[in-house]
């Protein structure tokens, strides 16, 4: 806007400049060679005129301009009405245009604690499970990146890092990195946004730990697009390394595939379903593979107009794992079913239940209940204590009080629903 | 390892279904809000098809980010946000996920007229979380001045013009009719809250500030003590007794906040709360950008002939 107005108010002063010209070179011709002096003063006391007229012109044209630029104050934030006051912090030798660019950053501490006793699976009473760092910004026009580095008291360690190129022909979707496999739903989460301080069992059990199907790869996907309802198609390929798969050459590669569907039921509640494929080499032995079938199925419920007070998360996974091993094929089977309610602005409830058999030996059954209470301070932190009863194969039964703090710094992008 | 190859034909044939969408003649147009929308749709008219994500009874902040958006975002020529972070936690994503080039942040189908209206609370100084969930891009509920009306609405005749240079004459004739009308609109408002001018009012969430600053309103609290973080005891203990010292008979609540603080502040103080819609579609009469304000300004004036406040 103000570019605008300078533009104009210059053009104004050319007119009024050309004016000022013109009629003098006009009547320069008309003046006789020959006429006396009184004549020759006489066009000079029109001139005059003439320019003082004008000048009043551009004077009420200047006003006019002022009067205008007044209107069209330049909102702030706008490009031209300056940013922030102050200059952004230069480091070393570096100009400060470069922090414009920085990626949108965030670290979050997941602080785990445990009481009870628990002979089978054991967790330090206290530790920073993890800080989670987030790096995310835009490429180029024809991409954004993810990274999310992983501190742990394992070490540090490329949680995910990937670019997404959201606008390829025919509509489909690619990242390229290391990411979480689409494998159903806890798979994909990280551990911030899980409505649990732990994994479910099944997730150990079958899906390689918390850790999960994380591997390098590429994922393309394509919406399916119909009346009826949301259709999402998924494809991967992975290097068929992690802590499912083991690859054992390079043509050892691990492949995921899931298909989603999800319908709005009314505006409040909404049915998300979806069902995975995996299949890779597994660690007992270089001919040796494992195929996973999973099913998920999650109901929401989250009034519009009381959303940030209520709202219900109904979620259930079914996995089936089919090990190949020198002693034989392993079939095993696990599954969830939790429910989470928000039962005031910062409060929730939760309830789990877990069933799952070994991937090695499914006569080894596992089975867990566990109650949770979360207490949101604000969007940025949360306390999160769970209490869990876990029944495991081989006849210990733990009872532990697991509690979580959560805390966010710095901007870090929405998920994924 | 057959049957795993006959699964990923399947999965790549599926990959392969579903042609690029059809579109019509008229511009697809998706709104972040429903005010949006009902602007876009005054500039538009028939040429233009509009679809708003949120609803006006909802808090625009928290959007779920659902999959029947992207289907709609998809289908999108032209995606019109409210900006200065009001969609941070659930738009960004769907955008990613929408496979839609046109309306990729920065492309041509992305309009963000925030860039051109006025905002106010812009953060001087040092700003930190320690203020709650403060917008660091200034107050983002500009649209509730009908000055940012105009201006948003020049915003979109740009960008239908550079979209559909076709229709530029009807879209300019429009926006100039719709200034037209806003403007007169706005004399007859300001004039039904003339007698009012410097009417202390409280408010639930800092969504008033434009409107305040347009009709002569003074917010002197708010019910939440930090943006949104949920009313204290102890600060709505010093709501009330900033109310009563100031006479304040008025608290504003939008739609989607609970009124049970509200309710027993007004217990305390005498004042009255007044259910008042932030955006077009806050409640049912609230059905465009024109009714909307009509609905605010007949509560409001309603209220304090009621309440008798000054």
């Amino acid at each position: 806007m103000l570019h605008s107005v300078r533009v104009t108010s210059t053009g104004i002063l050319l007119v009024a400049a050309m004016c000022v010209a013109a009629p003098a070179f006009a009547q320069g011709p008309a003046v006789p060679a020959a006429a006396g002096t009184e004549a020759a003063q006489d066009p000079q006391a029109a001139l005059r005129a003439q320019i003082e007229l004008l000048r009043q012109q551009l004077e009420a044209l200047q006003q006019k301009v002022a009067a205008l630029e007044a209107a069209a104050e330049v909102p702030a934030g706008a490009a031209g009405a300056g940013g922030p006051a102050g200059a952004l912090p230069v480091y070393g030798s570096t100009s400060a245009l470069s922090k414009i660019f920085n990626p949108d950053m965030a670290v979050i501490g997941n602080f785990v604690g445990a009481a009870g006793k628990n002979t089978i699976a054991p967790i330090p009473a206290l530790h920073l499970n993890e800080a989670e760092m987030s790096f995310q910004a835009i490429v180029d026009p024809y991409a954004r990146a993810d990274f999310f580095l992983s501190a742990s008291p394992e070490g540090l360690s490329i949680e995910e890092g990937f670019i997404t190129f959201p606008t390829l022909p025919g509509g489909l979707l690619m990242k390229v990195g290391k990411m979480k496999a689409q494998f159903g739903k806890v798979n994909t989460m990280h551990s911030h946004v899980l409505p649990w301080v732990d994994v479910p069992l099944a997730q150990t059990n079958l899906l390689g730990g918390e850790e999960g199907l994380n591997d390098s790869g590429i994922s393309v996907s394509k919406l399916i697009l119909n009346p009826i309802l949301f259709l999402e198609a998924t494809g991967e390929i992975y290097n068929g390394d992690n802590s499912l798969f083991k690859s054992y050459k390079r043509s050892d590669l691990g492949y995921v595939g899931r298909l989603r569907g999800y319908r709005d039921v009314t505006e409040g509640t909404n049915l998300d379903l979806g069902t995975s494929i995996a299949y890779g080499h597994n660690d007992a032995g270089p001919d040796s593979t494992t195929r996973l079938f999973g099913v998920d199925a999650t109901i929401r419920y989250r009034p519009l107009r009381r959303a940030i007070y209520k709202r219900f998360i109904g979620r259930t996974e079914l996995f089936w794992s089919r090990r190949q091993q020198p002693a034989g094929d392993a079939k095993a089977f696990g599954a969830y079913v939790s429910g989470d309610y928000q039962f005031a602005q910062r409060w929730f409830a939760g309830a789990r239940y877990d069933y799952s058999e070994r991937a090695i030996d499914a006569s080894l059954k596992d089975k867990a209940g566990s109650f949770l209470v979360t207490y949101w301070p604000s969007e940025f932190s949360q306390i999160r204590g769970q209490f869990r009863r876990t029944i495991y194969a081989e006849g210990p039964v733990a009872n532990e009080l697991l509690f979580q703090f959560l805390f966010s710094i710095g901007a870090h992008g929405a998920h994924v629903f | 390892m057959k049957r795993f190859f006959t699964t990923a034909a399947g999965l790549s044939a599926l990959l392969l279904i579903g042609a690029a969408p059809s579109r019509g003649a008229t511009l697809n147009v998706v709104t972040a809000t429903q005010d949006l929308a009902s602007i876009a749709q005054e500039v538009g008219g028939d040429k233009i098809k509009v679809t708003s994500l949120a609803k006006g009874y909802q808090d625009p902040h928290f959007v779920e980010a659902k999959p029947s958006f992207v289907l709609i975002l998809n289908k999108a020529d032209l995606l019109i946000v409210v900006g200065r972070d009001l969609e941070i936690g659930w738009l960004p994503p769907l955008i990613t996920q929408s496979r839609n080039a046109k309306i990729q942040p920065g492309s041509a189908g992305y309009l963000d007229p925030s860039q051109t209206a006025k905002i106010l609370e812009m953060p001087t100084g040092t700003l930190t979380r320690a203020e709650g969930d403060v917008h660091p891009l200034g107050n983002p509920h500009y649209w509730l001045d009908p000055e940012n009306g105009r201006r948003i609405a020049k915003a979109i005749e740009k960008k239908l013009t550079e979209l559909d240079a076709a229709n530029a004459a009807v879209y300019a004739q429009r926006e100039e009719d719709f200034e037209k009308r806003l403007s007169a609109a706005e004399q007859r408002w300001k004039g039904q809250m003339a007698p009012y001018k410097g009417l202390k009012v409280v408010t639930y969430h800092r969504s008033w500030p434009n409107f305040a600053d347009a009709f002569g309103l003074e917010v002197i609290g708010y019910i939440e003590p930090k943006p949104g973080i949920p009313p204290t005891p102890q600060h709505t203990l010093d709501v009330i007794n900033a109310m009563k010292a100031q006479n304040v008979k008025i608290i504003m609540v939008e739609p989607y906040f609970d009124t049970k603080t509200p309710d027993s502040i007004a217990a305390n103080t005498g004042a009255k709360v007044l259910i008042m819609p932030p955006s077009v579609g806050g409640v049912p009469q609230a059905s465009d950008y024109f009714k909307l304000f009509d609905t605010d300004i007949a509560m409001l004036t309603g209220a304090i002939k009621a309440a008798g406040a000054k």
